[in-house]
C-alpha cells in the first residue's frame, strides 16, 4: 500500500462532482457544466500526480491499495496500475475535460428551437442528467483500467454501461433507442459470458494449491509458476469467456455491429468517450487477462484472433469508404484501426506489445478529435451525411485545416502519434506473422482512401448553398480541439514521453506469457543457420 | 379388512376430484371436488397409519383438515365477490389475466 | 571500384550544421501554418530566407567536405533517439556524405529559386503565405528523406514529400479536378509507402534494425531471397515515388498544381526521390542481380511510355510531365545497371533538375503571358514577345534533347553507353531502347518548342473575352530562369572534366568501367544522328510554314489516341482496381447491414418472436392452469419414482 491513495483520489474526484451536481437547486441547473468541468479538471490534474508519483524503474504495479470488500468470497477492492493502465487512465482524463466541454450545448433544446418570446426553448433533456453522467462514466472508466481484482474489474466492467446507455438514449440522435438498447444488450451478451467464465476462474483456484482468490497479481503469478493448472478445454473455455466480451467491447468482427449505430446516434462527446476508452477496455482486457491468465489457450487461439483481427482492418477500412454518413465512417475506421491493435497484442512480441498500448492511447487522441470535427459540422449543418457539404474550405478554412490534420493522424502519416504505434504494431507483428502484417499494411492505402475522399467531397470544391453562412471554430471549439491537435504532434515528434511508461511495463509482462522480448537475431550473427528469423 | 382397498378407494376418490377440477365449470363444484381431493389424501395418511402401526398419518389428517377450512374460508369469499361483479360463477367467465 | 564500406564518422565542428538545413525550413514552416493571417504580409520572404539560409549552410557543408580526402566524406549527427522501445531503436539522425550533399545542394538549390519564382507568380493569390508554408514543409521533409541515416526517418521524409504534394497539388481547392488530381497522387504513392514499410520490416527481422550501419554492413551475409524481397519492395516504393511503370497514372493529373509546384516537385526533387532511394540501397541491388534486372525494365518501360505520350500532349505542362516520366526512366535505367550507371544515373538526375525545372519555370511564364492558357495549340510566334523566356526556354530544350555541349549530353549519353556496356541480350535491348527514346525526346520536345515559340500566331481569347497579350514576366521570375539555364548549359560539362563528378560520388556508390561493344564516339555520333532525326521530324511537322499547326486537334492514328489518353493507364487502374473497390465496398455495406447485423437483428426478432409465442400459454383460464399443474406434478413424481427404482 503506498502513503496517499494516489488512485483513489483520481477514481473519487469526478464522483463528488456527481453529488455536486445531484444537490444543486433546478434553477441553477446551468451551473452543472462548470462543476463538471472543474472535476474532470481536478482528475486530470490528479492523473497527472499518478505518473509524477509513478516510477518508471521501480516494480510493475504501483501505487496500490486493497480494502476488503467481501471477505467470504475474497473479494477486496484492490487497485494498482503498471505502465499500460497508467497511460490509458492519463489517456482518460484528458479526454473527460474536452469531451465535457465539447457537450456543453447538448443538453439544450433540439434543433436550436426557441420560445414565442424568442429566448432559448426550456430544454426537456436534463443538463444536470447529461454531465452527472460524463462523470459518473469517467469514474468508471478510471477504475476499470485501475482495478486489480478481477470481480471488481468485472463489476466496473458491466457498470460503465449503465450511464453510457442512458447518455444515448437520452441525448442521441432520432434513432437513439434503437441503437441504446442495442448496445446495452449485445454488451451485456458478452458480460455474461465473462461472468461465466470469471466464476469458472474463482473455482479453479479453490481446487488449487494457491487457495481461492481474485487478485490478479496472486492468479498471474501462480499461473506462472505452475501453481494454477488448469485442465487444458477449461483453460480455453475460460479464455474464451473472456476472449467473446473482450471482442463484443473491442468491437471485432463479427461482433462490431452494434458500433456503428451506437456512435452515429450518440453525441459527438459521447462518441468519443464510447470510442476512445470503453472500446479500449476491450483491448486492455485481452492485453492484461487473456495473455496472462491463459497463456496456452492465448497461444492456441492466436491463428483464428489474428485472422479475425485482419478481416476487422480491412473489412473496417472498406466500410468506412462506403459511408455517407459521418459518424458511421469513424465507427468503421475505428473497427479497422482495433484490428490492428488486437494484431498487435496478440503477435506477442515485445514491440506488438508496446504499439498495441500506444496504438490505443493514439487512437483515442485521434478518432476522439474526429468525432468532434464531425460533431462541429453536424451542428452547424444540422445533417450528418456527408452530402450535405461541400468546399467548406473557403468559408471555414481553420476547421478544415483541423480537419486534414486529424484525418492525416487517422492515416498514420509519420510526424504524427499515430505512425509511431501503427509501425510498431505492424513490426511486431511482421516478426512472427508476416502475412499478417501485410495485409495490416494495405490498410494504410484504404485508411487514406476514406479520409482523403470525405475530405475532398466535404471541404474542397465549390462551395454549398447550405455551407455558405458557416462560422469558423469558436474560442470553445478550439479550446476543445487543439489540446488534441497539439497532443497528436508532440507524440509523433517525442513518443518517448509515453513509451518509457510502456516499456517497462511490457518488459515486465512474466516470462510465462512467452512474449518475444529481444529484437529478432541479425543474420551475421546467426551464420550458422542461415535464413533463420529471415520471416521465410 | 384389506387395507389396501382404502388407498384403491382414495386413488379413486382422488382421480374423481382431479377430473372434476379439470372438467367441471361451476366454480362450487370445483371447489367441492377439491375438497374430496383432500380428503382422499386424508384417507390414504389414516390408512398408511394404521398399515405401519404409527400415529404420524393420523396427525398429519388434523394438519390436512385445518388446511382444508382455511382454504375454504378464502376460496368461497373470493367465488362469492366474483359473483357479486361477474353474475356468473363460471371459471371460464374469469380469464381477463391473459397475455 | 568497390565503394568504401559504410562508416561515418560521428559529425563534429561544422558538420553539426547538417540538422539545421532540415531545421531552417522546418521552422519556417511551422510559423507559417501557426501564425495564420498574421503573417500574410511577410510570410513569402521568410519563406525565400528559409529556403535560401538552407542552402547557404548546405554550401558550407559542401565546401567542408571538399576539405577532407575523397574516403573520408561520410559523417553521422545523431539528434535524439524518436523511438526507443526494447529491441527497436528509432534514431532521428542525419547522414552527411558525398550522396545526400550533392541532393542538398540541389534541392537547396533548385528550392530557393523556385521560392524567388513563385513570389512573383503568386502575386495575385490570396493564399501565397500558405503556398510558401507548403514549399517550405517540402523541403524540409525531402531534406529529411535525402539526409536520414536510417530507413524509418527516411520513410517519414517519404510521407512527409507525399504530404507536401497532396497539400501543393490541391492547393487550389475550389478546383474539383486539383483536389481529385491531389486524393489520387497521395493514393497511389501510398500504394508505394506500402511497399517501403515492408522492405524496412523485412530490414527490421532480417538484420535486427534498419539504419544504414545495420543494413549495408550485414546484407552480404543475408539470405538471397530475403535481399530480393527486400530490393522487390523498395522498388516498389520507388515506382510510386517516381511515376514508374506501373506506378505512373499520378504524374500528368498532378499538372493541376501551380506551375512552380510542377517544377520544384514534379520535376526536380520529389519525383527523384525513387531513384535516391535505389541508389542509397546500392548494397541490397548489388546483391541481387534479379532485383535490378527488374528495375532496369521498369526504367526502360516508362522511358518509352512517357516519351511517347509526350508527343501527344497538347497541354505544355502535361507534355513536360510525360517528358519528366521519361527522363526519370533514364535515371532508373542507369541506376539498374549497377556501379557502372549509378553515377550516370545521379548526374542525370542533377542536370534534369537544371533544365527541367528551368523549362517548367519558362511554360509558366508562358502560361502568365497567356492569361494562364496551357493548350499549345493556342500559342505561337511567342519568341518575339518573351524573348528571355525563349531562350532560358530554348537553353533547357537544347540540354533535354542531349545537344552537345550543353549539360543533357554529358549524362544521357553516358546513361546510354552504359546501357550497351552491360553486355548480353539485355545490353542490347536496352541500349537500343535508351536511343530510340532519345529520338523521340528530340521530337516532341521539338514539337512544343515549335509549337509555342515559332510559326504563326495562333492566340485565343480567354473565357472572360480577355485578349492574349504576351509579355516578358517580371524580374523575380525570369532571374531564376536564367540562373537554371546557366545550369543547363554548363552544369554536364562541369561535371564531366576530369570525371569530376563520377569522382566526387564513387566513394559512395562504387563504379566500375563499362565495355560497350560499340565504341564509345561512335555510339556519340549515332545518338546525334538520332537526336537529328527526331528534331529533323518535328520540324517537318510543325516548323515549316507549308503546313501551319492546326488549331483544333487532328483525330491522329491509334497511337495517338492511345497517348492522348495516357496509354490507358488511367483507364486500367479504374477499371481493376476502381470499379472493383467500389463494387466490393458496396458489396460489404449490404453485407454487414442484412448478413451481420441481421444475425445480431435475427436474435433479437427470433426472441421476441418466440417469447410472444409462448406467452399464448397464459391464456386466462383456470383450468388449463389447473391441466399443466397436473402434468407437472405428474412429472415430478415420474421422475422421483424413476431415481428411486
Amino acid at each position: 500500500m503506498s502513503a496517499f491513495p494516489y488512485l483513489s483520489t483520481t477514481i473519487g474526484t469526478p464522483l463528488l462532482g456527481v453529488a455536486a451536481i445531484a444537490v444543486l437547486p433546478k434553477e441553477r441547473a446551468a451551473l452543472a457544466r462548470p462543476i463538471a468541468l472543474l472535476a474532470s479538471l481536478v482528475a486530470l490534474g490528479f492523473a497527472i500526480a499518478d505518473a509524477v508519483a509513478f516510477k518508471t524503474g521501480g516494480p510493475r504495479f504501483q501505487l496500490s491499495e486493497s480494502y476488503a470488500w467481501i471477505p467470504t468470497f475474497h473479494v477486496n477492492y484492490s487497485v494498482a496500475v503498471d505502465g499500460v493502465a497508467l497511460v490509458l487512465i492519463l489517456m482518460t482524463a484528458v479526454l473527460v475535460p474536452v469531451v465535457i466541454l465539447a457537450s456543453w450545448h447538448d443538453a439544450d433544446a433540439r434543433g436550436g428551437a426557441l420560445t414565442p418570446q424568442g429566448s432559448p426553448a426550456e430544454s426537456k433533456r436534463s443538463v444536470r442528467g447529461l454531465f452527472a453522467q460524463l462523470l459518473a462514466l469517467e469514474t468508471l472508466m478510471l477504475g476499470v483500467f485501475a482495478a486489480t481484482d478481477i470481480f471488481l474489474f468485472y463489476v466496473i466492467f458491466e457498470a460503465t454501461l449503465i450511464p453510457a446507455y442512458f447518455l444515448i438514449g437520452s441525448y442521441g440522435g432520432a434513432r437513439r433507442s434503437y441503437a441504446a438498447v442495442k448496445f446495452l444488450l449485445y454488451n451485456l451478451l458478452g458480460g455474461l459470458l465473462m461472468l461465466a467464465a470469471v466464476i469458472g476462474l474463482y473455482v479453479a483456484s479453490t481446487h488449487s494449491p494457491v487457495g481461492a482468490a481474485f487478485s490478479f497479481q496472486t492468479l498471474s503469478k501462480a499461473v506462472g509458476d505452475g501453481s494454477l493448472t488448469m485442465a487444458g478445454s477449461t483453460e480455453k473455455w475460460l479464455f474464451l469467456g473472456f476472449f467473446i466480451a473482450f471482442a463484443v467491447k473491442a468491437p471485432m468482427w463479427p461482433f462490431h455491429t452494434w458500433l456503428p449505430d451506437a456512435a452515429s446516434e450518440a453525441t459527438p462527446g459521447t462518441a468519443v468517450l464510447l470510442v476512445g476508452v470503453l472500446d479500449k477496455i476491450g483491448t486492455f482486457g485481452m492485453l492484461r487477462f487473456c495473455l496472462e491468465l491463459f497463456p496456452h489457450a492465448s497461444h492456441y487461439f492466436t491463428p483464428l484472433v489474428l485472422v479475425l483481427a485482419v478481416i476487422s482492418t480491412i473489412y473496417g477500412a472498406l466500410l468506412a469508404i462506403g459511408q455517407t454518413d459521418m459518424m458511421r465512417l469513424i465507427a468503421y475506421t475505428s473497427v479497422s484501426h482495433f484490428g490492428l491493435i488486437t494484431i498487435g497484442v496478440f503477435a506477442l512480441t515485445a514491440r506488438g506489445e508496446v504499439g498495441a498500448t500506444l496504438y490505443m492511447v493514439n487512437h483515442g487522441l485521434s478518432t476522439g478529435a474526429l468525432f468532434l470535427l464531425a460533431g462541429f459540422m453536424i451542428s452547424r449543418r444540422g445533417s450528418k451525411s456527408i452530402d450535405a457539404f461541400g468546399g467548406v474550405q473557403k468559408v471555414a478554412p481553420l476547421l478544415a485545416g483541423t480537419f486534414l490534420a486529424v484525418g492525416l493522424s487517422s492515416l498514420a502519416l509519420p510526424g504524427l502519434s499515430s505512425f509511431v504505434s501503427e509501425f510498431l504494431v505492424l513490426v511486431g507483428a511482421f516478426e512472427k506473422y508476416p502475412v499478417a502484417a501485410i495485409f495490416g499494411t494495405t490498410a494504410i492505402v484504404l485508411a487514406a482512401l476514406y479520409i482523403l475522399w470525405w475530405y475532398q467531397r466535404t471541404m474542397t470544391g465549390p462551395v454549398a448553398s447550405s455551407v455558405e453562412g458557416f462560422k469558423d471554430l469558436n474560442r470553445r471549439e478550439l479550446a476543445v480541439i487543439g489540446p488534441l491537435v497539439a497532443l497528436i504532434v508532440v507524440l509523433g515528434f517525442v513518443p518517448s514521453i509515453l513509451t518509457n511508461f510502456i516499456n517497462p511495463a511490457v518488459s515486465q509482462i512474466p516470462a510465462h506469457v512467452q512474449i518475444t522480448q529481444q529484437a529478432p537475431h541479425s543474420v551475421a550473427q546467426d551464420s550458422a543457420t542461415q535464413g533463420n528469423g529471415s520471416g521465410q | 379388512m384389506n387395507p389396501d382397498s382404502y388407498l384403491y378407494l382414495s386413488a379413486i376418490l382422488f382421480s374423481l376430484g382431479a377430473l372434476g377440477v379439470l372438467i367441471r365449470r361451476d366454480a362450487i363444484v370445483v371447489f367441492m371436488c377439491i375438497e374430496l381431493m383432500l380428503n382422499a389424501a386424508n384417507l390414504a395418511f389414516v390408512t398408511f397409519s394404521r398399515m405401519h402401526g404409527r400415529l404420524d398419518g393420523q396427525i398429519f389428517a388434523f394438519f390436512t383438515m385445518v388446511v382444508a377450512a382455511a382454504e375454504v374460508v378464502v376460496g368461497l369469499a373470493i367465488i362469492i365477490t366474483v359473483f357479486r361483479t361477474r353474475r356468473s360463477a363460471s371459471v371460464d367467465d374469469a380469464n381477463l389475466l391473459k397475455y | 571500384m568497390p565503394p568504401s564500406t559504410y562508416a561515418p564518422v560521428a559529425a563534429t565542428g561544422v558538420f553539426t550544421l547538417t540538422a539545421w538545413v532540415v531545421a531552417l525550413p522546418m521552422i519556417g514552416a511551422a510559423i507559417l501554418l501557426l501564425g495564420g493571417k498574421r503573417t500574410n504580409a511577410w510570410g513569402h520572404l521568410l519563406g525565400c530566407l528559409a529556403a535560401l539560409g538552407s542552402f547557404a549552410l548546405g554550401a558550407v557543408l559542401f565546401f567542408s567536405l571538399l576539405g577532407k580526402p575523397g574516403d573520408a566524406r561520410s559523417y553521422d549527427q545523431h539528434v535524439y533517439t524518436w523511438i526507443p522501445v526494447p529491441g527497436f531503436s528509432a534514431d532521428a539522425g542525419f547522414h552527411l556524405d558525398q550522396l545526400s550533399m550533392t541532393f542538398v545542394l540541389l534541392i537547396t538549390g533548385v528550392g530557393s529559386l523556385i521560392h524567388i519564382y513563385s513570389v512573383g507568380y503568386m502575386a495575385h493569390d490570396d493564399n501565397r503565405r500558405k503556398f510558401f508554408a507548403y514549399l517550405n514543409l517540402f523541403l524540409a521533409a525531402m531534406l529529411v528523406l535525402v539526409l536520414a541515416n536510417n530507413y524509418l526517418l527516411l520513410y517519414a521524409g517519404w510521407e512527409g514529400v507525399g504530404l507536401a504534394s497532396y497539400l501543393l497539388i490541391g492547393f487550389w481547392q475550389h478546383k474539383p479536378s486539383a483536389a481529385v488530381a491531389a486524393k489520387k497522387a497521395f493514393i497511389v504513392n501510398r500504394v508505394g509507402d506500402v511497399g517501403l514499410s515492408i522492405a524496412v520490416m523485412l530490414m527490421y527481422t532480417t538484420f535486427g534494425g534498419f539504419a544504414f550501419t545495420d543494413v549495408f554492413n550485414k546484407a552480404p551475409g543475408a539470405d538471397r531471397d530475403t535481399i530480393l524481397g527486400i530490393g522487390l519492395m523498395l522498388l516498389l516504393g520507388a515506382c510510386a515515388k517516381s511515376a514508374q511503370f506501373p506506378l505512373q497514372s499520378w504524374l500528368l493529373d498532378a499538372m493541376e498544381g501551380p506551375t512552380p509546384v510542377s517544377a520544384l516537385i514534379h520535376a526536380a526533387t520529389m519525383v527523384t526521390a525513387g531513384v535516391y532511394l535505389i541508389v542509397r540501397s546500392h548494397v541490397i541491388f548489388d546483391i541481387s542481380p534479379n532485383a535490378r534486372l527488374l528495375v532496369t525494365i521498369v526504367g526502360a518501360i516508362t522511358l518509352m511510355m512517357g516519351a511517347i505520350i509526350g508527343c501527344a500532349k497538347d497541354d505544355i505542362k502535361k507534355a513536360l510531365a510525360g517528358s519528366t516520366m521519361s527522363q526519370i526512366g533514364y535515371m532508373v535505367l542507369g541506376a539498374g545497371l549497377g556501379p557502372i550507371g549509378y553515377v550516370f544515373a545521379i548526374m542525370h538526375l542533377v542536370t534534369h533538375g537544371f533544365f527541367k525545372a528551368g523549362l517548367f519555370l519558362g511554360a509558366g511564364s508562358v502560361m502568365h503571358g497567356m492569361n494562364d492558357d496551357v493548350d499549345m495549340r493556342h500559342y505561337g510566334a511567342l519568341r518575339k514577345y518573351m524573348p528571355v523566356t525563349y531562350v532560358t526556354f530554348g537553353l533547357g530544350y537544347l540540354a533535354i534533347i542531349g545537344c552537345p555541349p550543353f549539360s543533357g549530353f554529358w549524362s544521357k549519353d553516358k546513361i546510354i553507353e552504359a546501357a550497351f556496356a552491360q553486355g548480353g541480350t539485355s545490353g542490347w535491348v536496352l541500349g537500343c531502347t535508351a536511343l530510340l527514346g532519345a529520338l523521340i525526346t528530340a521530337f516532341y520536345m521539338t514539337r512544343v518548342m515549335l509549337m509555342t515559340f515559332f510559326g504563326e500566331k495562333r492566340w485565343v481569347e480567354d473565357e472572360q473575352g480577355h485578349e492574349a497579350h504576351p509579355h516578358e514576366s517580371p524580374k523575380s521570375m525570369t532571374i531564376p530562369m536564367i540562373l537554371l539555364a546557366v545550369g543547363s548549359v554548363f552544369a554536364g560539362g562541369l561535371f564531366s572534366i576530369g570525371s569530376s563528378f563520377a569522382n566526387w560520388l564513387e566513394p559512395v556508390t562504387g563504379r566500375a568501367e563499362g565495355h560497350s561493344p560499340i565504341n564509345t564516339t561512335v555510339l556519340s555520333v549515332i545518338t546525334l544522328v538520332a537526336v537529328a532525326l527526331g528534331v529533323g521530324y518535328a520540324w517537318r511537322l510543325y516548323g515549316t510554314r507549308t503546313r501551319p499547326v492546326p488549331a483544333l486537334a487532328p483525330a491522329g492514328s491509334p497511337l495517338t489516341r492511345a497517348a492522348r489518353r495516357d496509354l490507358y493507364g488511367d483507364a486500367f487502374n479504374e477499371a481493376a482496381f476502381m470499379r472493383t473497390g467500389q463494387w466490393l465496398t458496396r458489396l460489404l455495406v449490404y453485407f454487414d447491414l442484412r448478413g451481420v447485423d441481421g444475425v445480431v437483428n435475427g436474435v433479437a426478432a427470433g426472441l421476441g418472436g418466440s417469447s410472444s409465442r409462448f406467452r399464448r400459454l397464459q391464456n386466462g383460464f383456470v383450468r388449463s392452469y389447473a391441466l399443466s399443474m397436473f402434468g407437472g406434478a405428474a412429472l415430478l413424481i415420474a421422475a422421483l419414482l424413476l431415481v428411486k427404482a
